[in-house]
């Protein structure tokens, strides 16, 4: 055998094997894949967006780094993204698909309907109805009854403010939630409501908002809730810019004017994506609607550095005992959403 | 009662502020509008100036950069309808309305790539913001000088630059209109562009000049909006602002004075539906805020039907000139 023919056939078994082995392998991530591949489809905005889709890359990151396992993700840049997207997902293989916030919602319900055998969850709907379609929603009436009680506790003219977005049912249970915690420590608290408008530019409108919270501390008000989108970012401003006090929502806004947002009402979306991932891939995934309140974690009020010296011990121990109180069922807060009236 | 008069001075404070913008837009329209241009674009520009200014006043820490900035884009957004239906005489409604498409797209695609927010900018710190100016001795005065002390120290002090800009804009735009050659010209192209072309003055160039001053005029409404009154840019942010103004400009009859009170008073109700909201009265009960902010557009729409006085809007509006050869 000449030194040629030697190289030849060593040449030829090592590339066999690589073969072989990369094969194998493949076949190893496949029977991965089809038991278990999750996918996320973050909404306009983006996963770094300081706000609902960060939340959700929060859960998402803490799955990975629990279990190792990536996550597909996308991020929309229009809305006609966002059901290509889901559907992207699916045909690579996607057994779990998240989609953030419910302007996914029509993407969601189609895709999940064309495919029945994969799991599919939603953040912030709850009105769909499919077998293979998991809805989260959040009580934000309890969270914002908490916000409610540290706004009465910090409140020095017994007067408090509330600014909404758009005059829907959802915001006006953020507000009957807020009613509700000042009421139970201010029971004669002048409580001024604003809604910002009636169509969906009242999210985008932080002129106006800024102008509605500036009305409300004219007539005496010194800490402003709000519940407005982007609108609210004016609330924050106004209020910060007058020397008082606003209380922000959704994601952490404690950060937005240091020193002059009380606290923050936090929808923890982070905790839907991970129980979601974390559901799926022990085989513990159900469809239907989820509430997520104080008792699963869901919703809470926000402390960091940029408002610990507005804290006093008097609210924490206040907010501490209303939390004992919801999870013990001592306390219910009204949810609007049920009957459209608010009782406070 | 004495409270009663002190919020009413606070609604017309809050009237003001929310009629600045409106003003700079009615403004830029009249300069465009009267030089037969039709402005539907002034939305977007005020866009546009609004996410300029924001983002380059948090990058350089000046507002004045972002002020300067912003209305730059914005005359370039005006320089683009010019070339589209001055110089290739396209419809002038389809091109404004190319630029409000144009503006609320880019202003968020940009803002995700710049910023990673969904869009919107980084809140500006103060230092980055024209803030409110309070004039001499406005604590003194409403101490010690009954009425008219607080009158000044709540109503005239305390408002930014941009305010002043604004009511100062009423006065330049009357002045320049009715009281220069250029002004008297400007109107002439927006009523009859054949008889200027025949007196030897370009049309288009003309035309230009009113569209590069509607330009600036709509980049410091767009300032105001993200600098002064709010501390940064969120996506849509000028909310409609832009065709409020258009209504409040055609309310005035395309004039500045009537167009300024039109604009005041589209701020009043806005401040006093800010205030009834959800307020019960004696007899009366709950008054619709809804209501009270529809009423511009309704007044708005009867003045167009001819009920109140009948409007004339410059003869030449919406056609571009063609010379003949």
């Amino acid at each position: 055998m000449s030194r040629n023919n030697l190289l030849l056939i060593v040449g030829v078994i090592v590339v066999a094997a690589v073969i072989i082995f990369n094969l194998d392998m493949q076949v190893e991530d496949k029977k991965e894949t089809v038991s278990f591949k999750p996918a996320v489809v973050f909404d306009m905005g983006g996963k770094f967006d300081k706000s609902f889709n960060e939340g959700v890359w929060n859960g998402v990151k803490k799955f990975t780094e629990e279990t190792g396992i990536e996550v597909m993700e996308f991020e929309v840049t229009n809305e006609t993204q966002r059901e290509q997207a889901m559907r992207r997902m699916v045909d690579k293989g996607a057994t779990v698909v998240l989609g953030v916030g419910f302007a996914q919602a029509d993407a969601i319900s189609k895709v999940a309907a064309e495919n029945p055998n994969v799991q599919f969850s939603i953040i912030d709907v709850g009105w769909l109805d499919a077998p293979n379609l998991r809805q989260y929603v959040f009580k934000e009436h309890e969270g914002s009854y908490l916000v409610g009680i540290a706004a009465a506790k910090a409140t020095k003219t017994g007067k408090v403010g509330f600014v909404g977005g758009q005059d829907i049912g959802l915001i006006s249970k953020f507000a009957c939630g807020y009613v509700g915690g000042v009421k139970s420590v201010l029971p004669n608290a002048d409580i001024y409501e604003n809604m910002t408008g009636s169509t969906p530019s009242a999210w985008n409108d932080p002129a106006r908002g800024a102008e509605l919270t500036r009305s409300q501390i004219d007539r005496g008000a010194d800490v402003v809730y709000h519940a407005a989108g982007g609108t609210g970012v004016g609330v924050i401003q106004a209020a910060a810019d007058a020397g008082k006090l606003a209380i922000g929502v959704d994601s952490n806004q404690n950060g937005l004017a240091p020193g002059s947002v009380l606290t923050s009402m936090l929808k923890r979306v982070d905790v839907a994506a991970y129980e979601t991932f974390m559901d799926a891939k022990n085989g513990k995934f159900t469809s239907g609607v989820k509430a997520l309140g104080i008792a699963e974690g869901g919703v809470d009020w926000a402390l960091d550095e940029n408002n610990e010296s507005l804290i006093t011990a008097d609210i924490k121990s206040a907010l501490e005992a209303a939390r004992e109180a919801i999870l013990s069922g001592s306390v219910t807060v009204h949810d609007y959403l049920t009957d459209q009236t608010c009782p406070y | 009662m004495a409270d009663f008069w002190f919020q009413f001075l606070l609604a017309l404070d809050s009237s003001i502020r929310v009629a600045t913008p409106l003003i700079l837009g009615a403004m830029a329209g009249i300069f465009s509008e009267r030089s037969g241009i039709i402005d539907i674009s002034l939305e977007g520009k005020m866009l546009m100036a609004a996410f300029v200014a924001a983002a380059v006043a948090y990058g350089t820490g000046s507002p004045w950069l972002g002020a300067i900035a912003a209305i730059i884009v914005s005359i370039i957004a005006s320089l683009i309808h010019g070339f589209a239906c001055i110089i290739h005489r396209g419809n002038q409604v389809i091109s404004g309305l190319a630029i409000n498409i144009l503006a609320s797209g880019l202003t968020v695609i940009i803002g995700i790539a710049l910023f990673r927010q969904g869009g919107q900018t980084p809140t500006l710190p103060k230092s980055a913001r024209f803030n409110s100016i309070e004039l001499p001795f406005a604590q003194y005065f409403a101490d010690n000088i009954p009425i008219l002390g607080v009158v000044y120290k709540e109503l005239i002090s305390g408002h930014n630059i941009l305010v002043w800009l604004a009511l100062a804009s009423v006065g330049i735009t009357y002045y320049i209109l009715f009281k220069t050659t250029f002004g008297l010209r400007l109107r002439a192209v927006g009523e009859k562009p054949e008889a200027l072309d025949s007196a030897g003055i370009s049309v288009s160039k003309m035309r230009f000049q009113a569209i590069i001053i509607a330009g600036i005029l709509c980049g410091l409404a767009g300032v105001y909006l993200s600098t002064a009154t709010g501390a940064g840019f969120v996506k849509e942010m000028t909310a409609g602002k832009g065709y409020i103004a258009l209504a409040a400009m055609i309310f005035g009859k395309w004039r500045p004075v009537p167009a300024l009170f039109a604009c005041l008073m589209f701020g009043f109700l806005e401040a006093v539906a800010a205030r009834v909201q959800g307020a019960e009265f004696p007899i009366i009960g709950e008054i619709s805020s809804d209501l009270l902010l529809a009423l511009p557009y309704v007044l708005t729409v009867v003045l167009l039907a001819g009920f109140i006085g009948g409007v004339s809007p410059p003869r030449a509006i919406g056609q571009p000139y063609i010379k003949e050869r």
